[in-house]
């Protein structure tokens, strides 16, 4: 990793190239089809665009929220082909043909899907920001481990944040809402 | 981020290609460092060539006693591997304990290893078991792979394919996770093969290291308390907000018992 060692000084001397090979490329703008929460979509994105962008800003999908835009938080957490993703953390171009499930795609028939309403009967959230994240990767976990305890679960959401809760009324709400998805 | 020319080429020979070709060429595996290094602008390629779709780059395989292991294969897929869990439990569990679910799904082996952070699980898994890194042009020993911080021996252009472990006799890994990100404080891989037995740390300097003065001992007994009053000197080793280098330095004595103790 030279190259980033001379990025680094780069950046810190102020010395960048000027960004003008940005907008020759911005004229040839990548297109990319997806599915999403079951509906097929064709977008024009710029290859840089992140696929929280591209679903909150391109798609009108604000669900998927953005907490920390640098990998920490999840609170962007989508599910890419069935596996929970940070959507701030993979460009909108890598998920080219891929199968994009949203927080908007979990509730059918306007019935909330069994976790949305165990984070709501369990006092999950507070207010609200982490909870979109927090649910994909929730059902994520509930569909990959059929037998879920409370260290499981605290494993499994390591990777989302909440600055609200103190997490007790998350883990009862995803130990509540597995158990539903079973039933 | 500034934009760039994303590529998605399917086979290494056109990917090697378009990074010929390309101005300021970088590859992007699963981008769990890649993407937030473009935010910060640390890096600014002109041309983005994405490896996902190469399919020789993908797949778990064993041979006798040598399991394989795809540069593109994500943590999640070596964790979640009944070939490796089978030959080197201690790997299934170090890939089940990097970052959390959303980077296992993503992030791979061959980006975790071209990348070479300090505090990475992966280079002590590689450097512990002896293993060979392939590349494009050539065979590589996992104790040359890796040459300093953030430096590996990879040459511009040059795409790690897969990389090959002896399976061992026995092995065991422990890391002191740094508690926000989960990367390694510190971790030790200790792995026994026949005769021979290799120690290796991570997140203690600037680059993974063997600790010679340990293996002789366990090569001898092994057991964690061959390895009493062996102890690594602070000295050069890293030194920060999260833990002094002297801190670092008993957490490798206490996670080489640990990692002995826990070896299978
Ligand atoms: C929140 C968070 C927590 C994390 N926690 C941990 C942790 O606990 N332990 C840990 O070890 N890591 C951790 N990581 C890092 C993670 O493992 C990354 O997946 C890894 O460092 C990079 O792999 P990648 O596939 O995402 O590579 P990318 O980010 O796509 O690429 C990284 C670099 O490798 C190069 N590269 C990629 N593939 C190849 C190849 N086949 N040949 C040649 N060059 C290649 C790229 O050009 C780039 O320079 C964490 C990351 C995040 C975001
Ligand atoms: S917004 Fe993606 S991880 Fe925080
Ligand atoms: S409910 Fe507020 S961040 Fe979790």
């Amino acid at each position: 990793m030279i190259v980033l060692k001379e990025r680094f000084v780069m950046y810190f001397r102020c010395t960048f190239p000027p960004a003008t090979p940005a907008l020759e490329f911005a004229a040839v703008m990548p297109v990319i089809s997806l599915t999403v929460n079951g509906n097929p979509v064709t977008v024009d994105v710029e290859a840089r665009a992140l696929l929280s962008r591209v679903l909150r800003d391109q798609l009108d999908l604000t669900g998927t929220h953005v907490g920390c835009d640098t990998s920490q938080c999840g609170a962007c957490v989508v599910h890419v082909d069935g596996k929970p993703v940070k959507s701030c953390t993979m460009l909108a171009v890598q998920a080219d043909g891929e199968n994009i499930t949203t927080i908007e795609g979990l509730a059918k028939d306007g019935k909330l899907h069994p976790m949305q309403e165990a984070f709501r009967e369990n006092h999950g959230l507070q207010c609200g920001f982490c909870t979109p994240g927090m649910i994909m990767t929730a059902v994520a976990l509930a569909d990959e481990n059929p037998e879920l305890d409370e260290m499981s679960v605290r494993k499994g959401l390591e990777g989302n944040l909440c600055r609200c809760t103190g997490y007790q009324n998350i883990i009862h709400a995803v130990l509540d809402g597995a158990k539903a998805m079973r039933s | 981020m500034y934009d760039f020319t994303y590529h998605r080429p399917e086979t290494l020979a056109d990917a090697e290609k378009m990074f010929a070709d390309a101005d300021d060429g970088q590859y992007i595996a699963g981008g769990q460092t890649m993407v937030p290094v473009m935010k910060q602008r640390l890096a600014m390629p002109s041309d983005i060539i994405d490896l996902e779709r190469i399919s020789d780059l993908k797949g778990i395989s064993r041979d006798g006693n040598v399991l394989s292991i795809g540069a593109m294969t994500t943590h999640a897929e070596v964790a979640g591997s009944g070939d490796v869990a089978k030959a080197i439990p201690a790997l299934a569990r170090l890939a089940d304990d990097i970052g959390d679910p959303a980077v296992r799904n993503r992030g791979t082996l061959g980006g975790s290893i071209a990348n070479n952070d300090p505090a990475a699980d992966y280079p002590a898994a590689l450097v512990g078991l002896g293993a060979t890194i392939h590349t494009t042009s050539r065979e590589i020993p996992a104790d040359d792979f890796f040459t300093g911080l953030f430096e590996t021996a990879l040459e511009e252009g040059e795409v790690i394919v897969k990389v090959s472990i002896p399976v061992p006799d026995k092995a065991g890994y422990v890391k002191f996770p740094q508690p926000a990100s989960r990367f390694a404080l510190v971790g030790v891989f200790v792995a026994q093969i026949g005769d021979s037995v290799r120690v290796a740390a991570t997140g203690a300097g600037p680059c993974v290291f063997r600790v010679e003065a340990m293996e002789k001992a366990l090569e001898k007994d092994f057991s964690a308390s061959a390895l009493k009053g062996i102890s690594v000197p602070g000295e050069g080793l890293n030194n920060d907000i999260h833990a002094s280098a002297d801190y670092r330095a008993s957490l490798i004595s206490t996670l080489a018992r640990r990692a002995v103790a826990a070896a299978e």
